[in-house]
């Protein structure tokens, strides 16, 4: 289908006609693969941390255990504020595909908000406990908590610059084939955050409260 | 779709619009996954926060199995994962980096485990020969220590 359509294009300009046939047996250019890899190799780093976390949780050096600080009420609502992000981003994605760049930024500008509410929430949290004592230098366990979910709120932090960064060049360009593509490798970004979230809400809230 | 993808990616030279082929998902797609995802996450803290299950370890299986679920759900509704996305090469990596991730999750806990459990009987050792008890575990317990460097 879409080799007949460049073939068509290329009866009518004789000297694109290589270019276009040429272009059908690349997938693409290679950006959304690449990205996927370096999300995968992030992933990789989570891996390490999360396996890092499985060995040293149980190491409170006499401190306080999971049961005894995490509060899941505020996890809950941290979770809910990263899965509205995470529709809310497909919105935005879906007034891209259509067009409509007022949409596309206004649902940009809503997913940074969640994002902000999650680090928000994040960054209290992490002030709690430190007040409480609960720092990461009081055992290993603490260690390895704030290394894993600190790592993942500076990544949601860093996606959030990325959308201001791109609600930018999208209301200064237009939705040009480049920022199309900067905002598909933003979505993939995204949305793995979120992935990453359910093994840290279930992995280290859920399953440490129940230690 | 990508009918539609190619109608709003007109760009003036022609191979441009072959950039775009990957898929935006749809309205449905992202609502499937929005309200799956939500029903995914609030059982598994409903179970957890009400103690439905007694035994601890029965809901720490419960809770990853949800946690598994809900990760596939994400992978298909939200980043898309279908197995032709770049030609297999997608899938292909996610494949590989899961078996990474495997080993490195599973080794580490099941060797720092085993470390634990070997490491720990010089103290338990004496503990268990004044209860007279746990002459299963200070054989092999002595043997390990015999073989540590």
């Amino acid at each position: 289908m879409s080799s007949s359509s460049s073939l068509a294009a290329a009866d009518e300009h004789a000297r694109a006609f290589h270019l276009a046939v040429e272009e059908d047996h690349h997938p693409e250019n290679g950006t959304m693969l690449g990205f996927w890899i370096y999300l995968m190799s992030d992933c990789l780093i989570f891996a390490a941390l999360f396996a890092t976390y499985g060995v040293l949780g149980t190491s409170y050096a006499g401190g306080p255990s999971q049961a005894e600080l995490f509060k899941l009420p505020t996890v809950a609502l941290n979770t809910s504020m990263l899965l509205l992000s995470s529709i809310t981003y497909g919105f935005a994605m879906l007034a891209m595909a259509k067009g409509n760049k007022g949409a596309t930024l206004i649902w940009l500008g809503i997913t940074a908000f969640f994002g902000a509410a999650f680090v928000g929430l994040e960054l209290q949290e992490f002030a709690e406990l430190i007040h409480d004592g609960a720092s990461p230098q009081r055992s290993a366990f603490l260690s390895s908590f704030f290394a894993l979910v600190g790592t993942h709120g500076l990544h949601v932090s860093v996606g959030i610059v990325w959308i201001i960064t791109l609600m930018v060049q999208v209301g200064q360009k237009g939705l040009v084939q480049a920022n199309q593509r900067r905002l598909m490798c933003l979505s993939l970004f995204w949305h793995f955050l979120d992935v990453i979230w359910i093994g840290v809400f279930s992995f280290v809230y859920l399953i440490g409260v129940l230690r | 779709m990508s009918a539609g993808s190619h109608a709003h990616g007109a760009a003036p030279d022609g191979h441009d619009v072959h950039d775009n082929e990957a898929p935006h998902g749809s309205l449905q797609g992202y609502l499937i996954g929005f309200v799956l995802s939500v029903i995914l996450t609030a059982v598994p803290f409903w179970i957890v926060m009400a103690h439905v299950f007694k035994s601890p370890t029965l809901t720490a299986f419960v809770v990853m199995g949800f946690a598994a679920i809900q990760i596939v759900v994400h992978m298909i509704f939200f980043l898309h994962m279908t197995p032709q996305a770049e030609g297999g090469w997608n899938l292909l990596a996610l494949i590989f980096t899961l078996v990474l991730v495997t080993i490195a999750l599973s080794g580490s806990l099941w060797v720092m485990y085993h470390l634990n459990a070997n490491m720990m009987p010089t103290s338990t050792m004496t503990a268990g020969n004044a209860m007279g008890g746990m002459d299963m575990a200070s054989p092999a317990a002595a043997q390990d220590s015999r073989t540590m460097p």
